[in-house]
């Protein structure tokens, strides 16, 4: 399970234009508007049927769908490694693993639902390119340790970010985020529990480890999106209770949270900046690379191309069984009907 | 894109578990189906991955009536006033013991 902990702008949305801009139409309004912002201000929760500011709506439609996307799309690196898994264990585990994504973006199409949008317009969006998701699975999974670092760490960059989740704003993300995060943590710890099995085993397996931990490092790091001082939105979405903790700070815990990891794993990770500041309390870092984070995030990542036409391909694969099951459940109405 | 059936065609049902015997139907959440029957045969699988559940309701989204988020002053403030409805408003001597 997994969400970029910002939500960039779809292509269609390049109009920018940040929140502030809409004045209320009407003294009604601005009395709704008062009545949304003290609850906000209550730490209160907003639930489908309040009223609530249009860029509210259309911000958590955005967040939320993207995050649902994200789920489904990050079914495929891994669904690729089920035929290959090296025991029937480690097939199961993957099978419940994949499947559990698949869940999650059921749970989250189900919260962006309640706020207006269609199943339709967002798996639309998603086909046709012009939606985003997580650029983490822009990159090939190259092997079977890919397998394990994807749990351990791409897994745990995403708890990071769900965790605060689970107190936005907006009940029916919240709720579904709750239910996420309490599955995770199985994908996370199989994760790491497959690398350390391999740790135990050859010269070669371990080398395959630390070369997929080198590999997958610093696309983790990116993940919690760009630098608080490059991240517009952020303040916005804080101010609403959709966003609880800043990038820089989540990157951070989840830096300090993986390097005693790594050690108890016997693997280093890829930057000779990391150090412990004695004075901040913190590991230190080495920059990141956000030319590269961009290029991806604007489609020219590695797999871009082959994650979204696998994507169309099981949805167009797969129209016969949503006639089929329709065909059916017309079927049992008519022979009902005809009983009656 | 292919001239697939649009999806807007399976109805969307509210999910209801009772996690366990003894316990109410709890509501979970939502998804999309064809009918009843696929209806909780997809809940099975999305909700109750984990033993989360030994029954599962599911009902037809639009048959749902709610009470106005806008009335709930009106709807639920008269309940607000009358503290005579709890125990806690009756002072009742220590010897009396648990009451």
């Amino acid at each position: 399970m997994y969400t970029q902990s910002f939500s960039v702008p779809d292509d269609e949305g390049k109009t920018a234009r940040p929140a502030a801009a809409s004045r209320p139409a009407s003294e009604r309004e601005a009395a709704l508007q008062a009545q949304f912002d003290a609850r906000i201000d209550a730490d209160g929760r907003i639930e489908p049927r309040d009223w609530m500011p249009e860029a509210y709506r259309k911000t958590l439609v955005r967040q939320i769908s993207q995050h649902a996307h994200s789920e489904i799309v990050g079914m495929l690196p891994e669904g690729n490694w089920i035929s290959r898994a090296p025991s029937l264990k480690r097939k199961a585990i993957l099978i419940a693993k994949v499947q559990d994504e698949g869940g999650h973006g059921l749970y989250l199409y189900s919260a962006a639902e309640t706020l207006g949008t269609s199943r339709e317009d967002m798996l639309e969006a998603l086909h046709s390119g012009r939606a985003k998701y997580s650029s983490i699975f822009n990159y090939p999974a190259l092997n079977w340790a890919d397998m394990g670092v994807i749990g351990w760490l791409v897994d745990g960059a995403a708890i990071m970010n769900q965790i605060p989740l689970c107190r936005c704003s907006y009940g029916p993300y919240a709720r579904a985020m709750v239910r996420v995060c309490k599955e995770e943590s199985f994908h996370q710890r199989q994760g790491y529990e497959a690398l350390l099995v391999m740790m135990k085993g050859t010269q070669a397996q371990r080398d395959m480890v630390q070369d997929a931990v080198n590999r997958w490092w610093w696309k983790c790091l990116a993940m919690f999106g760009p630098p608080d001082a490059d991240s517009p939105h952020s303040a916005q979405g804080m101010r609403w209770g959709i966003k609880r903790i800043s990038n820089d700070e989540l990157r951070q815990k989840f830096i300090d949270a993986t390097v005693p990891q790594a050690q108890v794993l016997g693997v280093s990770l890829p930057d000779p900046d990391l150090k412990w500041n004695e004075q901040r309390g913190h590991h230190d870092h080495g920059p990141i690379d956000w030319d590269e984070f961009w290029q991806t995030v604007n489609g020219h990542g590695p797999m871009n191309k082959e994650r979204l036409a696998t994507r169309v391909k099981a949805h167009d694969d797969g129209a016969w069984v949503r006639e089929a099951a329709l065909a059916h459940a017309d079927k049992q109405q008519q022979r009902a009907r005809k009983a009656a | 894109m292919s001239n697939a059936p649009a999806l807007k065609d399976w109805p969307l049902w509210e999910v209801f578990v009772r996690s366990k015997q003894g316990l109410e139907h709890k509501h979970c959440g939502s998804l999309h189906a064809s009918d009843s029957a696929h209806a909780l045969q997809m809940a099975r699988d999305v909700y109750t991955r984990r033993q989360e559940g030994v029954s599962i309701w599911v009902v037809p989204s639009h048959l749902i009536a709610a009470s106005d988020p806008g009335e709930k002053d009106q709807l639920f403030e008269p309940a607000s006033d009358k503290i005579y409805r709890h125990p806690t408003f009756y002072e009742i001597p220590d010897e009396v013991g648990h009451m």
